[in-house]
Formats: structure tokens, sequence, C-alpha cells
């Protein structure tokens, strides 16, 4: 059909190949002091990775870069061996701030929407797509709130609409832009609950948080960015007091007691204080 | 009371007013919703008034008749639409102040052109407020044709619209062509002001992309709900202004949307949950 080859191709797997490759990446926005400088990392198939670094720290534009939706000035971004910004199968969960939540669409319409492009040009979704719309909001706990409009929402079940949102468009990489800001506890564990479900189906997870305690407790690997990439493994590795104190600077005070490290930091967009130990 | 509906309906000119009316309230009310939504209002009015001077030149050159008009004002708005479309993207200044630099200039032009021609304060008052009653059968024609256009195109590329609307970075991972269909929207709505042209004018044009989406906003949570009942809206506004221009003599396009406007003040304030009278009880009741 002509009109489907009109629209781009998504890009094909190399078998083996990591799913996420960054090699001297850098942005920068016209002209401006660099976003991100020098960043090479590699995501492996089913982890779950947390971006953590004070604000302006290049966290949106990392996962940008690697959604394809931000080309880098330099360096090279490959999604499961070809290059980014071909790739259908990565969900991406915006910022609460950025979405419009007085938008006239229910939580199945939102879902809808990631099967958008498989659907194709001039054609109506089909029994199999409603399907999935309703087995991933059911996976997500939503399935009883498919008819509600997305503002009569909480904020943790705004955020599970988005990764149902990820599952209808049978995403294998789930990036997510700070989904646990402004989240309950209990909001938070339901959040961490799905996402333990998606890491046994070999999905691999890569989130943009504030929040060093549960990035440090819940998380395979941990990337401390300061614009450039201060450190990246397991936490214990990269919450150092010296990697603190490199990317948080005067924002943060590290102390250093016998049984661990103590970060206490006022660097959060909601003003709360954090800890972590390393 | 149904003879008082039907007198009027023995002038043919008045069948026709009507019918246009019914036709351009529809197509603009369901185009308005992604006006509203998008946050397009001022480029919608803008885009109206630069449409005149494409309108201006189809006049001179067609010494006054009708038949050109539509023409020059169709390509006077795609190419603006595309022009404001291009110039936004470069980024060098903000866009609404593009927009306002080049549709006071461009309707400037608009207005120095006609003002060439002799009779020219009757003219002008007929593009700035509609003459609705002045819809000669090839104009209905057209004004059914190409309102038909665009509401298919509306419903065949509705979850693309929908999606470069609500989410344009799932648009970007999801690789649909959504310059493409922003620029189409942009072409869209430059095609209905020119239907809408002779309705209501350039200068009222705003309110027949926003008044009735921005109702139906009020009283609706989905998109398709929304579209209906702006489109319900638009076209119940063309018909009471029409007989309301009738009966009480008031200028056509002006009754048009005072009867949209009035629609849209009675909803917000008694729209079930949303209206200001149904905040003020709930808040009283919780405080």
């Amino acid at each position: 059909m002509a009109v489907k080859s009109w629209m781009r191709k998504p890009e094909a797997h190399r078998p083996g190949a990591p799913v996420v490759e960054l090699d001297g990446v850098a942005v920068s926005y016209d002209g401006g002091l660099p976003a991100l400088q020098d960043v090479s990392l590699r995501l492996e198939r089913g982890e779950r990775v947390a971006v953590v670094g004070p604000n302006g720290a290049g966290k949106s534009t990392l996962l940008k870069v690697i959604a394809g939706i931000l080309t880098p000035s330099t360096g090279k971004v490959n999604v499961y061996g070809a290059v980014a910004g071909g790739h259908i199968c990565i969900g991406y969960v915006p910022q609460r701030s950025q979405v419009d939540w007085s938008f006239p669409v229910t939580v199945s319409d939102v879902v809808l929407m990631g099967r958008v492009a498989r659907i194709g040009l001039l054609r109506q979704a089909g029994r199999e797509d409603r399907r999935l719309v309703a087995e991933s909001l059911a996976q997500v706990g939503m399935g009883s709130l498919a008819a509600r409009q997305i503002g009569e929402l909480s904020g943790g079940q705004q955020q599970r609409v988005f990764i149902a949102r990820a599952l209808a468009q049978e995403a294998e990489l789930l990036l997510m832009d700070e989904p646990l800001t402004g989240l309950d506890i209990p909001s938070q564990e339901a959040i961490f609950e799905i996402l333990d479900t998606l890491r046994a189906r070999g999905m691999t997870v890569l989130v943009s948080t504030h929040d060093l305690h549960l990035a440090a407790d819940r998380f395979d690997r941990l990337m401390l960015l300061r614009r450039q990439l201060i450190g990246f493994g397991p936490a214990a590795q990269v919450l150092t007091p010296a990697n603190l104190r490199l990317a948080y600077g005067t924002q943060m005070t590290v102390i250093e007691a016998p049984e661990g490290v103590l970060a206490l930091s006022d660097t959060c967009c909601d003003g709360d204080e954090e800890h972590a130990h390393a | 009371m149904l003879e008082w509906l039907l007198v009027p309906l023995q002038y043919a000119f008045m069948v026709r007013g009507l019918l246009a009316a019914i036709v351009v309230g529809i197509v603009c009310a369901v185009l308005g919703t992604y006006v509203v939504l998008r946050g397009m209002a001022f480029f919608g009015d803008a885009l109206a008034h630069a449409i005149l001077p494409g309108v201006a030149v189809a006049y001179v050159v067609g010494a006054g008749a009708q038949g050109p008009l539509f023409w020059g004002a169709l390509i006077a708005g795609v190419g603006t639409a595309l022009g404001i479309g291009a110039i936004s993207r470069t980024g060098q200044i903000r866009e609404d102040t593009a927009i306002g630099v080049l549709f006071a200039g461009m309707f400037a032009l608009g207005v120095a052109l006609i003002s060439t021609v002799r009779n020219f304060s009757v003219d002008l008052t007929h593009f700035l407020f509609g003459n609705v009653l002045g819809v000669s059968p090839s104009d209905l024609l057209l004004i059914a044709s190409f309102g038909a256009l665009v509401l298919l195109l509306v419903v065949a590329f509705y979850k693309e619209f929908l999606v470069i609307s609500f989410d344009p970075v799932l648009a970007s991972i999801l690789r649909l062509p959504a310059q493409f269909f922003r620029y189409l929207l942009l072409v869209m709505l430059a095609v209905t002001i020119v239907i809408a042209l002779q309705t209501v004018g350039v200068a009222l044009m705003v309110a027949m992309l926003v008044t009735p989406a921005a109702t139906a906003s009020l009283l609706t949570r989905r998109l398709p709900s929304m579209m209906a009942v702006a489109a319900f809206i638009g076209a119940l506004s063309g018909i009471t202004g029409l007989y309301l221009s009738y009966y009480v003599s008031v200028a056509s396009g002006a009754a048009i949307v005072l009867v949209s406007t009035g629609f849209f003040v009675l909803t917000l304030f008694f729209a079930p949950r949303r209206g200001l009278l149904w905040r003020r009880a709930r808040g009283r009741r919780s405080g």
C-alpha cells in the first residue's frame, strides 16, 4: 500500500546488541552550555536503571536522546544495534507536568494511542488492538477506570495509564521521566510492583528521579549525571562522597559517618529532604 | 410558531443562507475543537484576517464578480497558513509576534487594495462581517463540497490528529509524519475559514471556530462527543442567528456569533459539574 510505505519503517533489531549504547554523546541547545557532554554507556536487556542528578543535569535530555526525539550534536546513539530515532518499541512516560490533563481523552483512549503506528494510516483499531488495550490496563490494575477522563485520576493512576500505553505499544524499552515525583508511598509501591512484573518479561526500564534513596534501593544500577556521566553502576560504587560532591556541589551536604554516607540534599523540585546510604 | 419558522423560508436566498450557516457552523465547530485544544485561537484569527489581500486581488481583477473571490481567498489562506507554519519553525522571533506582524500587514494590504475600488465601503463591510444572504447556488456548492472535504479529513486522520495534539513526543517516537499532519491541519483551517467567509466575515471568524468548541469542552469529556456537541451548537447558532437577523433585523454574522456566545455564557454558569454555579454550590457544601 503506497500510503504505508510512505511512513518510515521502524528499524530492525540486531540480535545480541545491547538495548541502548551511547558513544561520546553531546547535546547543546542553541549554542548555549552543553546539556550533555561526552556520555558513553550501555544498557543490558531487562535491567532497571535509575538516572539521578541535580536539576538541569540533563536527565530529561538523556531520555529524549535515547528515545530518538533529540538528535545529539556529536556522538552515536544505538538502540538494539540500530541508530536511534527509528524505533517504535520505546515506551515513553512523560513528566506529569508535561501532560495536558484536561484534554478530552479517557484512560483507554490514551492507551490506544500506543497502537496508532501499528494500526497504520487510514485504518481503524481492530479487535486485537482493543484486546491489547484491555489487557495492558488490566496489567497495571486500571481496568475498572478505563472510561475515566485522565484528569479525574490520582497521580499514581496517571503514571500507570502511561505505563499501560507503553505495554499496548509492545515496547521493549521503557523510559520514564520523573514518574515518582509527588507520589505518596503506596502509589510509588504500586509502580514498583508493576516494574517488577515488567522485569520478569525482559523489559528494560530507565527511570529519572530526584530520589536518591529509592534509586539506591530499588534499581539494579544507577547513573549519576551532571551533564557528564559521573558514575554508572551499583549504588555502593556510584554514590560515593566524592561523586556526590562532584554532582551536587554545594547543593548537598555529604556527611561521612562510620556506618555509611549520609547525603542531605535540598535540590528536589518539591523541596523534600532526601538521604541515601552508600 | 410553525408559521413564524416557515415565513422566511419562502425566500430562496434565505434558504441558501440557512444551509450555508448550518454547514459552516458544523465545519467550523468540528475543526474548532482542535483550535481550542491546541491553543490556536490567535492563529485562527490571524489567518482569517490574512486572507483579505487574496480576496481583494480577486475582487479587483474580477471587477467585483463573486466567483473568483472564493479561489483568491483559498490561495491566500493556504499560502498564509504554510507561511506562518514555516516562520514559527525558524525560532528567530516568538511565534505569536511573527503571527501578529504578518496578520496586521496582510490585513492592511487587503484594505488598501479594496480601497482602490469605487464603492469599497459596502464591499469591505461584506468581507469584514459577512453577507450570508448573498450566498449564490454556486457558492453553496463550493461551501458544501469543501466543508465535506474538511470533515472527511478530520474523520480519516482522527487518530493521527489526536496523537499529535495530545502527545507530540509519542507522535515522534511512533514515527508519525507529525510535520505533515501539522501542516495539513493548518491548510484545513485555511479552507474552513474561506468557506465561512461569506457567513460571518473576517472579523468574527474566530468566534465560529472557538466559541462552540469551548462550550462543548465544558459539557463533554471525550473528543468525539466534544466534536458532536460543538457541531450541534454551531449549527443551532447559525439557524437561530439567521432567524434573529430576519425578525429583529440585525446583521446576520453578528447575530450568529451573539447566539453562540450566549450558549457559551449559559454553559459557563450552568454546566453540570464544571459550571461556575455548580462549583460554587459544591464549594459551599464542602466548605
